[in-house]
């Protein structure tokens, strides 16, 4: 299991997130049940910082799209940081860099090949 | 002597084993002289076709291997993965495979299902068969966005 979560409430409605590591099939479910347990207040607004995930594919945008209904269903706000040009492309060509927000990072993060 | 070097992969159908195949075909594309960037294509083409065969493999309760067939030559990589965990003749089944048709995948795309287009994006050919499960046929060359550079490149 190569995943990390990290969450921060900063105060109810504003919470921070770490993930770092590889999302994939085995992975995604573990990020999915991590994200089901902050509590949707009203408003929230929900940061998750992703300039650790060094792999991800379709499993891991299916997990994002799902939080992010979820987010906005309760007028919330969901803001992913910290991405790579590589995980970037996956929502630049899926299209969902036109609907979710997006914050790419600026420099070239190296991904590592380790397991 | 055979145009191209054939390693076959069988790992059980258990989402934990997607990334150890991911790994070895990483490792193989790096092998033939991929770029990073295409290797990381690689990685999420052939994962995502990965993952659809263990999806199928538990939708349907059954014990089952995936199977991935990869077809090195000096300038593409072949990968073929198929999700009835049978060994097969790469030649014979890549003869049988064909285009797919957008309709009839709906099943291949699950929840969440962007698979088959990331593997058509990523990949420079991709088909699908039908028969005894199914079997996703994808190749990738070698280099082609570097020729497509240096093409651009030439002042007119």
């Amino acid at each position: 299991m190569n995943i990390s979560v990290e969450l921060n409430t900063l105060d109810e409605l504003h919470i921070k997130g770490i993930i770092g590591g590889e999302i994939d099939a085995f992975t995604a479910p573990i990020l999915r049940e991590k994200l089901s347990d902050i509590t949707l207040l009203e408003k929230i607004h929900v940061e998750l910082n992703l300039t650790d995930v060094s792999y991800m594919d379709s499993t891991g945008l299916g997990v994002f799209v799902g939080f992010y209904k979820s987010v906005t269903a309760a007028n919330g706000h969901l803001e992913l940081t910290g991405l790579s040009s590589r995980l970037k492309r996956l929502f630049d060509i899926t299209g969902l860099v036109e609907i979710m927000d997006i914050q790419a990072t600026d420099k070239e993060v190296k991904i590592d090949e380790t397991v | 002597m055979k145009p191209f070097d054939y390693v076959e992969i069988r790992v059980p159908a258990k989402p934990q084993y997607v990334s150890v195949a991911r790994l070895t075909i990483s490792g193989l594309a790096n092998r033939i002289g991929f770029t990073y960037d295409d290797i990381e294509d690689l990685k999420i083409a052939a994962s995502e076709a990965i993952t659809n065969a263990v999806q199928h493999a538990y939708a349907d309760n059954e014990e089952g291997e995936v199977v991935i067939g990869c077809a090195l030559y000096e300038e593409k990589m072949e990968i073929m993965v198929a999700d009835h965990g049978k060994s097969f003749n790469f030649e014979e089944t890549k003869a049988k495979v064909g285009p797919y048709h957008e309709l009839e995948e709906v099943s291949f795309l699950r929840e969440g299902g962007l698979g088959l287009y990331l593997i058509e994006t990523l990949m420079d050919e991709v088909k699908v068969h039908h028969q005894e499960g199914v079997t996703v046929f994808m190749t990738k060359h070698v280099g082609v966005e570097q020729v497509d550079e240096n093409v651009e490149h030439v002042p007119s």
